[in-house]
């Protein structure tokens, strides 16, 4: 069926517009770029169509690509029910975000000189990585794709280079993501001594086998991976920093594609986890950690895409959270809904700040419902849709992945439920304070959005209303990951719905009936609002516990020490002693023929001599 | 015929060698220089033949020609240098040609 040809696509956009996109006029560079996602959606479509019902696996091999004994690693592509689900959403939603990005990148000038084309070979690129990644049928391939994502990602966060607060976060999310990776290769390292092979299906099969405690050390080394990745704790804290790159980065990577490898990885590998309950606990207890501890920060940010990023985070806690309590299907249904509908605010954040001409505090907005109608009306599909409200998209997988959870271990519903009312609380009190009340700003005329940036807007709505209905997710796999015999709970679901709606009700009595209201619960509660406002101070826990003593110990015991000290001194050693014989022996060469003469003789005397003590020549 | 001793032979040869090295060492003017090394290259072919007599053998014969040879080029290319030297430098004192030197 040339799997290939689905990553290879937007390889050759990169390709071409990498090599020459300087050359090329913006229209060109679109055709590229975007050109090749779509027909990357169009060849998963057709091939996803054309494998019939994919009860099975569909495997195909190109070459081998590390042979080393019995060890055997090829390059091989994979399609199963998961990886069409993982494919559909990458490249469809992937194509949303391509033409989005036409509109808003087209101011795109200036300090940037082509920064244009760059921006667009950098989110091909991208995309080929990713669809390498959901595609690879071993452990390998699909590393190759994860550290290719993670390279794209520190790429496009950095994109505006010359603002070093962009580097430095594009530096925090590449580092963070390496110690991540660093358990990912140790998993890799130990399934290859436990079950001599990569690959998924010998490894899958083998799994029921191995001895348990194998099992839970490689869940949970994985999990370290999929922390890194998917931002969960402890790892979480280089997600909202890679705000810093454009919306449609923020959108594509930070929210719908990337950030959701480490639950795709964990579905994936959901055969060892089945077998390694411990590990699986593990997975239950960060995500729902995470889910509620970075929904508590989302609630006092004030920038309007730092909120969606620690929504982000809290989402993808609650991935974990199904795919910890033996719910995946509900895991990867939550994240495919999620995809739809935080991409969704992602791109409509991105809509108001370019209203605002880069405006992204939200005590700067206000009263924008009537400047920017078609905004507000599609961000507000997204935001009915994670707050979990019927009969929207978000409303089926979060009460799927909470249903699961309260099975699993009730504390987790409750915990979980808690945080579903604080999500709806932050979404809607940053649509309140973006949308209602007297506008604060200062640009004069906030303006809609071209069409090019309003259509993926409305498509993604159409999808964040309706995705739940449309695509049964967990049916659709449940030939991989049966669905669990649970008895639906009426009043599990409508707990969690009620938490919803409590959690509107609340920001609009905080943020539209009674504006003062917040301000003066913040004042009453400082201490508390302090800590949450600084995000619990985690970045400076770690800057004073990780950071300044790695750095520390860097400059003082590994440069001064052992880099100047030892590696430099031998270096410079060896040269200046060099220096000081040749100073010497530089005498010698007078200049002088006569002395040159005496040298000659008193060489020659001293052979003699020396032949002679030695015995003679025989 | 009484023959002369060898080591008759192989004195001379070390006197002239001697001489050539101190000509060599001492003397200023630099064709006397050139011509101390012609010394030395035939007091050591007055060896080689004496000991290619001694030993009945045709090698040192061979190696007399083959210095003598080299000699004969060496004396033509090192003449050319020292006209040379001369026309540049209007001075044949050894001493005053050390611009080798720095």
């Amino acid at each position: 069926m040339q799997l290939w040809l689905i990553p290879l696509l937007p390889f050759a956009g990169f390709l071409i517009n990498g090599l020459f996109g300087r050359r090329f006029s913006k229209g060109v560079v679109n055709v590229f770029a975007i050109g090749s996602v779509v027909l990357s959606f169009a060849w998963v479509l057709k091939t996803i169509l054309g494998l019939g019902d994919l009860t099975s696996a569909h495997v195909e091999h190109y070459f081998t690509w590390i042979q080393s004994g019995t060890f055997n690693i090829g390059c091989d592509f994979a399609v199963d029910r998961l990886t069409a689900v993982m494919l559909l959403v990458v490249t469809g939603v992937g194509s949303l975000i391509h033409i989005y990005a036409i509109g808003y990148m087209a101011h795109e000038h200036g300090p940037h000189h082509g920064g244009y084309y760059r921006f667009f070979a950098y989110l091909n690129l991208f995309m080929f990585f990713m669809l390498v990644l959901v595609l690879g049928a071993n452990f390998l391939v699909l590393f190759v794709g994860w550290e290719g994502v993670g390279l794209c990602s520190y790429l496009l966060i950095g994109f505006y280079f010359d603002k070093k607060f962009a580097t430095d976060a594009g530096n925090k999310a590449f580092i963070v993501n390496r110690i991540g990776d660093f358990g990912f290769a140790l998993a890799m390292f130990y399934i290859v001594k436990t079950f001599g092979s990569l690959d998924f299906a010998t490894v899958f099969q083998k799994a029921p086998t191995a001895p348990e405690s194998a099992l839970t050390l490689i869940g949970l080394l994985l999990m370290v991976g999929a922390a890194g990745k998917s931002a969960q704790i402890p790892l979480y804290v280089w997600l909202p920093d890679a705000m810093a790159g454009p919306t449609p980065v923020s959108a594509l990577i930070h929210a719908a594609t990337m950030v959701t490898a480490g639950v795709y990885m964990t579905a994936r590998s959901f055969a060892i986890y089945s077998h390694a309950p411990a590990a699986l606990d593990v997975i239950a207890i960060i995500g729902v950690a995470t889910a509620f501890f970075a929904a508590t920060i989302g609630i006092a940010q004030n920038d309007i895409k730092k909120v969606f990023a620690y929504s982000t985070v809290s989402q993808l806690g609650y991935m974990f959270l199904g795919v910890g309590s033996h719910a995946v299907s509900a895991g990867i249904y939550h994240l495919v809904t999620h995809a739809f509908f935080k991409a969704l605010l992602f791109l409509g954040s991105g809509s108001v700040i370019h209203a605002l001409s880069g405006e992204q505090d939200l005590r700067q907005m206000g009263g924008l419902r009537s400047k920017i109608p078609w905004t507000f009306w599609t961000m507000m599909c997204a935001a009915v849709a994670i707050s979990g409200i019927p009969p929207f998209a978000g409303f089926f997988s979060k009460d799927a992945i909470l249903v699961a959870a309260y099975a699993h271990a009730p504390w987790m519903y409750w915990l979980g439920t808690l945080t579903a009312g604080i999500t709806a609380f932050y979404v809607f009190r940053a649509m309140f304070m973006a949308f209602f009340g007297d506008y604060r700003g200062h640009e004069h005329h906030p303006h809609e959005s071209p069409p090019v940036m309003m259509i993926p807007l409305v498509i993604l709505a159409a999808l964040s209303l309706a995705g739940g209905y449309l695509f049964k997710v967990p049916q659709f796999l449940a030939p991989m990951f049966p669905l669990a015999e649970a008895p639906e709970n009426f009043t599990l679901v409508a707990v969690s719905v009620g938490a919803g709606v409590a959690g509107i009700l609340l920001a609009y009595v905080m943020y539209v009936a009674q504006p003062g209201m917040a301000d003066s619960l913040a004042s009453g509660m400082k201490g508390l609002y302090t800590l949450v406002y600084n995000k619990y101070f985690v970045d400076e826990i770690y800057d004073a516990t990780v950071v300044n003593p790695l750095v520390g110990g860097s400059r003082i015991l590994l440069w001064r020490f052992a880099d100047v000290g030892i590696i430099d001194g031998i270096a410079n050693g060896i040269g200046s002693r060099a220096r000081d014989i040749g100073g010497i022996l530089r005498r010698l060469q007078s200049g002088n023929i006569r002395s040159y003469a005496a040298w000659v003789l008193f060489g020659g005397v001293l052979v003699i001599v020396a032949m002679g003590m030695a015995g003679g020549v025989r | 015929m009484s023959a002369v001793p060898i080591s008759w032979y192989l004195t001379l040869s070390a006197v002239i060698f001697a001489l050539g090295v101190a000509g060599f060492l001492f003397r200023h003017n630099i064709i006397t220089v050139f011509m101390s090394i012609e010394l030395m290259l035939n007091a050591v072919n007055l060896s080689f033949v004496t000991f290619s007599y001694q030993l009945k053998q045709v090698n040192g014969h061979l190696f007399t020609f083959f210095v003598m040879v080299v000699a004969a080029a060496e004396a033509a290319v090192g003449l050319a240098i020292i006209l040379t030297v001369f026309k540049n430098r209007s001075t044949l004192n050894i001493d005053d040609i050390d611009s080798m030197k720095n």
